[in-house]
């Protein structure tokens, strides 16, 4: 970098250390580094950072510091002196100085203002209660999250954009929310009336209640915010007032000043004041009458500002149409343009109640001019192309309502295109990145990760929303089969994996399977064969004592409590603990089997006694036989546990070093009745003979002289893996402490219908010895997870339905119809 | 409406069926399983697969669907078709559920 002394360059004052400013900055830095000077004031105590991710922050989906843009170190790489919580207050355009509020007065030679907007504050009373704030500023989280900690009800004055972010954040945190809205629809500016209608339907399914065609005449309250009163008698109690009703352009200094100010200062397509040595870029600024409140042609501006403060005089600012999309999870929402047909347009639109999406697109004389879609906006980005470029869609226009796949001919599901766009298509439309840019990045560069061409390129930097678009640039760029080994779906009602709907069960506290398919829009109303049983697992897991097991959504040997056999009946197969029986255990077995003409007991391959070919109406009385004399299910048709299998151990053998009899019965009480992602088997074996075969089960144990060996992950089934060694252990109590923690952390974490051998393989042995061994604290967290969901878990079920009449119908069958028919 | 409706024979009351769950009607001629949908809609198959004769009737009912306990297969309720790619057929009897009750056809008429 050839650079000036610092003392004879220009000096450039920027006034605000948000977005505009820094990118601006930013722009300026790559045009010309050694030309200014720089000096930035912000009011801020904070670096710059991306005030879009705010409602991520306050979802608690982000930290601060993940939405930091540019750190300490940018400002001192680059040689600028950063004020940070020191608001300039006032500029003498002829002296050419500015004046901060801390007494510091900077000379300069060129001025940026980038102070942005601050939030419209309504004319009503209360609001300098405390517990009333705006949504613009880490401060202003900072109220709320502390507010949803301690207390209950909230409510949000605005339904737009931010007032439902605003929402949503706050429902995250636990409070009771409602919205009061002036218009009758939400998101009247970006959204028409219809997305508007399925936003608060689907919104109030979420718990969010709302007032619309409500004006709030009052804001209550003596020490703290009690409530909001409206104009039409309507009352809301609320412990936090959040006005979020729209942002106007911050111009107080530049007024003063004498610069030239509308509504926001007025700039030319140099971005230019009415002052020359003084530039205004972002919210604050007015362009041909405009005032923007979206990043990407604030972007725009940064760049032209940027090329101008660097001497250059072609560049000119032009607006861009603009997308919006709305980031409350699960809920997809996309427009851009025009919002409604007029006389010379044409609407078209396509509504879908079962899968409850809607989109329309508004046409003009063979173009595309604006596109609203709730639900699925897949196609928002082909859309918005379409609409930005101006592009002739005669070809295409009546089959366009229903996608890009279906318009341009290509069958099956919809795939990103990436390869067939333009270079100059725009896939960040935050960022204003177009896939040439990212292409010739990834190339010159020799990027191969997604984490690297965002750094490079900023796009999906922002928002976020571009970020498959360009994994797939990045694909197809190198080359890399993208239909290669993907992150499995749940099923075919979903695009989301098994990770991202308990992630979701968890974050968003969904705890029916309604609302995990409402909130994350299941393609059916009540899912499939496949996802029925996930889902009732994956609750079953997240909420225990809390979620009602569904016995429609479990697989008939779940749902009836025995192994349906190919010929209908049923196999019973009681619990012999540790592979052990008393003479009366099997006396009743013996006298059951007769008495049903079984033709025959067998014992199973997990050391039990298995009686086959029982009806199914015969089940509760078979049940009822084998309660009475003290055996319980065996669990042996469970995505549970099923057996513990022992060797004889000390007591008799003369190899043995451990009682692995007992300890296998230890084990079997503790975990019996638990519900896995897929079957689990124990073994223990007393010595390294291992006549329990432990080493191809999910968790086995070997006893040596000097402790326990523990191993996990094995599986005999149709593919066989040996188990891998987790750790040694010393004590019982250590073997009991450790499968619990073990059967957790596999409870929590596995696809369902994932054995521990895939699990283990996917997420790694070392990962498990680092949360089960390594982390004692971890261990013992996972340990009191799993003994408090087996507080509720551990009933007999065939006690339940042999003496207490549960699902009594599911066994019997109807009366039969009269001979003959 | 009463049961004197010529070929038709009053089974059970809709609430004797679980929603999302089916019930057995014993026949000569076979067991006839009766689903209730999630939508109290009601629907009658001969119980056997198409596939391996598996009872449908302890299959998992989403949508208008079953899927068969054994190997998984999907029947439609609507047609007793197997879902593609699998073929085959469980014949569907006429049933009708009038004032909660449910009605099955057991003669031609």
């Amino acid at each position: 970098m050839s650079s000036e002394p610092l003392s004879a360059r220009e000096r450039l004052v920027v006034i605000g250390n948000g977005m505009a400013g820094m990118r601006t900055v930013e722009e300026l830095l790559k045009l010309d580094p050694s030309r200014y000077s720089i000096t930035v004031f912000g009011a801020e105590p904070y670096v710059n950072y991306d005030r879009i991710m705010l409602s991520s922050v306050l979802a608690g989906e982000k930290t601060v510091d993940d939405i930091t843009i540019n750190s300490l170190a940018w400002y001192e790489t680059n040689a600028i002196t950063l004020y940070t919580g020191d608001p300039v207050v006032a500029i003498d355009a002829r002296a050419r100085t500015v004046t901060a509020q801390s007494g510091i007065i900077v000379s300069y030679d060129r001025l940026l203002i980038a102070t942005g907007s601050k939030p419209i504050v309504p004319p009503i009373p209360g609001l300098n209660l405390p517990g009333v704030c705006a949504f613009r500023d880490i401060r202003d989280v900072d109220t709320m999250v502390d507010a949803a900690a301690t207390y209950q009800r909230a409510v949000v004055i605005g339904g737009g954009l931010l007032g439902l972010e605003a929402a949503w954040g706050l429902k995250r945190r636990g409070m009771a929310v409602a919205v009061v809205h002036l218009m009758p629809t939400l998101m009247e500016r970006q959204l028409d009336e219809a997305a508007g209608r399925l936003l608060q339907r689907d919104l109030t399914e979420r718990g969010i209640a709302f007032f619309t065609n409500g004006q709030t005449e009052e804001v209550t309250g003596t020490d703290r915010v009690t409530g909001i009163r409206l104009a039409d008698g309507r009352e809301a109690p609320a412990d936090l007032v959040v006005v979020a009703i729209g942002i106007r352009p911050e111009t107080e200094l530049a007024r003063t000043a004498g610069l030239e100010v509308n509504r926001g200062i007025v700039v030319g397509d140099n971005l230019c004041t009415s002052d020359p040595d003084i530039y205004a870029v972002g919210e604050c600024a007015e362009h041909r009458g405009q005032v923007v409140g979206l990043v990407a042609p604030i972007w725009d501006m940064a760049k032209v500002c940027a090329h101008h403060l660097a001497g250059g005089g072609e560049l000119a600012y032009s607006p861009q149409t603009t997308a919006t999309r709305l980031k409350i999870t699960g809920i997809d929402v996309f427009s851009a343009g025009q919002l409604a047909g007029g006389e010379d347009e044409d609407e078209v639109v396509l509504r879908d109640a079962r899968r409850g999406t809607y989109r329309k697109l508004v046409l003009r004389d063979r173009k595309l001019v604006g596109a609203v879609l709730y639900g699925d906006v897949a196609d928002g980005n082909w859309y918005f192309e379409l609409i930005r470029r101006g592009a002739d869609i005669g070809d295409f226009a009546d089959r366009m309502i229903l996608g890009q796949a279906a318009a341009q001919g290509s069958a099956g599901p919809v795939k990103l295109d990436t390869k067939s766009m333009p270079d100059d298509a725009q896939i960040c439309g935050c960022n204003g990145v177009c896939k040439g840019t990212i292409v010739e990045t990834i190339t010159t560069k020799g990027l191969t990760s997604y984490e690297a061409v965002k750094a490079h390129t900023k796009a999906s930097a922002s928002c976020g929303t571009c970020a498959p678009l360009v994994r797939q640039v990045l694909a197809d760029t190198l080359g890399v089969d993208v239909d290669g080994p993907t992150i499995p779906t749940v099923c075919k009602c979903t695009g989301y994996t098994h990770e991202e709907v308990r992630a979701q069960i968890l974050n968003q506290g969904l705890k029916t399977q309604a609302a995990v398919r409402a909130a994350m829009a299941w393609k059916t109303p009540d899912g499939c064969a496949a996802c029925r049983p996930a889902l009732n697992y994956y609750l079953l897991c997240a909420w225990p004592g809390e979620y009602v097991d569904d016995n429609q959504s479990r697989f008939i040997n779940e749902r009836v409590h025995a192994n349906i056999q190919k010929d209908g009946t049923y196999s019973v197969i009681p619990r012999l603990w540790g592979g052990t029986a008393k003479p009366e255990e099997l006396a009743v077995i013996a006298a059951v089997a007769q008495d049903y003409n079984v033709a025959e007991v067998k014992i199973t391959g997990g050391q039990r006694l298995g009686i086959y070919g029982i009806k199914k109406q015969d089940l509760p009385a078979v049940w009822a036989r084998l309660t009475a004399a003290g055996l319980v299910s065996g669990h042996a048709y469970a995505k549970g546990l099923r057996t513990v299998k022992t060797c004889v151990g000390l007591e008799w053998c003369r190899f043995g070093t451990q009682d692995s009899t007992s300890l296998g019965k230890q084990l079997e009480r503790l975990t019996w009745g638990t519900w896995t992602p897929h079957k689990f088997k124990m073994g223990v074996s007393g010595c390294p003979r291992n006549c329990a075969e432990s080493s191809i089960k999910d968790l086995g144990v070997i006893c040596v002289e000097s402790g326990f060996d523990l191993l996990i992950g094995g599986n005999g089934g149709t593919e066989l893996r040996g188990t891998d060694k987790l750790c040694h252990v010393a004590t019982e109590a250590e073997v009991l402490e450790y499968c619990a923690a073990f059967m957790q952390l596999y409870r929590e974490e596995a696809r369902y219908l994932d054995r521990t051998a895939p699990y283990v393989e996917r997420v790694g042995i070392a990962y498990i010895r680092q949360r089960v061994v390594e982390d004692a604290d971890g261990r013992r967290a996972l340990q009191r997870r799993f003994l408090h969901a087996q507080s509720f878990l551990q009933d007999d079920p065939w006690a339940e339905r042999a003496n207490h009449g549960v699902d009594a119908k599911e066994y019997q069958p109807l009366p039969a119809l009269s001979a003959g028919r | 409406m009463t049961a004197t409706m010529i070929g038709w024979v009053e089974i059970c009351r809709l609430d004797d069926i679980v929603p999302r769950g089916a019930r057995v009607v014993p026949a000569a001629k076979g067991e006839i399983a009766i689903f209730r949908c999630s939508d109290d809609s009601v629907f009658a198959l001969h119980n056997r697969c198409p596939h391996k004769q598996g009872p449908l009737s302890e299959g998992i009912v989403h949508g208008h669907h079953v899927a068969c306990p054994l190997h998984s297969w999907v029947i439609d309720l609507e047609s007793g078709e197997a879902v593609a790619p699998d073929i085959g057929c469980a014949p569907k009897l006429p049933v009708k559920v009038i004032e909660g009750a449910v009605w099955l056809k057991i003669a031609q008429a």
